[in-house]
């Protein structure tokens, strides 16, 4: 009888803890990317379309744009930062921001960012580059024809 | 029906004259202020309609520049600041040899007479460019409308362009950037150059460094549809003597210099 009750608890137990972690609500237990979505329903076009096809698009407008001269595209990189750029961070960049966080969590490499700009609004300040100091110091270039 | 189209003849050439006529002011006045901050020169220069959303870069244009060196003076960099204002050129370098230099401000001088001439060189956007003769990816390219760019996502930074330009006017980032300017994306190992401001130019604006030298007064740049017989630079080239930098190379530059 002892045995019976001993076991029921430990039925009865195993059951709570499944219950409290959500495994038998139909819940996997791989974690999930943390993602801070602004401006959420505004996107040109519909959620799955853009998760599995975002990356085309970019591709097509980058080519179209760079190659063609073809402005104002719908689907440009500086549009997707513009609205989805944290809020908290003005970036795309971050663990709980739009594209890292995805990326990271997915485990696919994000080669934009290493020459375009992830802040919205961002402006860029200029010096005089180096060897700038003095235009005769640089006298010996095929410029100097005569 | 006749006397109406007739009309609308007169009408037209008066407007036509009214236009020769402003143009002529503008030319001879130089600076002839039309309203507080705006003068006819700049008015007359602004010849670059903006391109329409969607719509791609064509073949009918081609981008020119004129380089007045009289008119340029020695130490002047307004234009070299501008163009790394404009273009996020901010980086610090471990060896200014590997600075980036999209433009540049030189002294020549002819050794005989001590005839001396100040003048920025940059990409000449030429027709038939020998950087995109080189590339081995495509990654060097020629646009529509003659302006001669770098396509980043497939440059491999082998720097064959480097090598082939006559003008040096190529640089290869050597460092990580992070301070992009978001319409002007540049970054390590890739090779750029002058783009005429391509970002600006496609909004109807003027390259960075031709905005500045006019503001400033210098007015030793000027920028425009070489194709257009109408434009400031087609006009100016069909008067005044201009050179091709190393015309013997046959390569048919988009930039041309006056008084060298």
């Amino acid at each position: 009888m002892l045995r019976t009750f001993r076991l029921a608890v430990c039925a009865l137990s195993a059951v709570t803890a499944l219950v409290s972690t959500g495994a038998v609500a139909g819940e996997s237990r791989v974690p999930k990317p943390a993602i801070t979505i602004e401006n959420p329903g505004k996107c040109v076009a519909p959620v799955d379309e853009m998760r599995r096809n975002h990356m085309d698009m970019l591709k097509h407008t980058r080519d179209k744009t760079l190659r063609e001269g073809v402005r104002g595209m719908k689907t440009s990189l500086n549009g997707c930062i513009e609205c989805h750029a944290s809020k908290k961070t003005g970036s795309v960049l971050g663990n709980e921001n739009f594209c890292q966080s995805c990326h990271s969590y997915a485990a696919v490499s994000l080669d934009c960012w290493s020459c375009h700009q992830p802040k919205a609004n961002f402006k860029a300040t200029g010096a005089l580059p180096a060897g700038h100091d003095s235009p005769t110091g640089n006298a010996s270039t095929a410029g100097a024809k005569q | 029906m006749t006397e109406r189209n007739q009309t609308e003849k007169n009408s037209d050439k008066s407007t036509a004259a009214r236009r020769n006529f402003i143009g002529a002011v503008a030319a001879a006045g130089g600076l002839a202020a039309i309203a507080p901050g705006i003068h006819l020169v700049q008015v007359s220069q602004a010849n670059t309609p903006p391109r329409p959303a969607g719509e791609a870069a064509s073949k009918a244009v081609r981008w020119g520049m004129l380089i007045d060196t009289t008119k340029c003076s020695s130490g002047c960099n307004d234009c070299v600041t501008a163009c790394a204002t404009e273009n996020g050129i901010n980086e610090t370098v471990k060896d200014a040899r590997q600075g980036s230099q999209w433009i540049r401000k030189i002294d020549i001088k002819e050794v005989k007479t001590g005839r001396s001439h100040s003048l920025p060189m940059m990409c000449q956007h030429c027709a038939n460019p020998p950087c995109v003769d080189v590339c081995p990816t495509g990654a060097s390219m020629k646009r529509a409308d003659g302006i001669v760019l770098v396509d980043r996502h497939i440059c491999i930074g082998c720097r064959y362009c480097m090598m082939a330009c006559p003008y040096k006017a190529r640089s290869f980032v050597h460092q990580p950037l992070t301070d992009q300017n978001p319409e002007v994306p540049r970054g390590q190992g890739c090779v750029e150059s002058c783009t005429f401001c391509v970002h600006r130019i496609d909004k109807g604006q003027q390259p960075a460094c031709v905005e500045t030298c006019t503001k400033a007064g210098h007015n030793a740049m000027l920028f425009g549809d070489l194709n257009d017989p109408n434009s400031e630079i087609a006009r100016r080239v069909a008067q005044v003597t201009t050179t091709q930098v190393r015309a013997d190379l046959k390569l048919d530059l988009g930039v041309r210099y006056q008084g060298i």
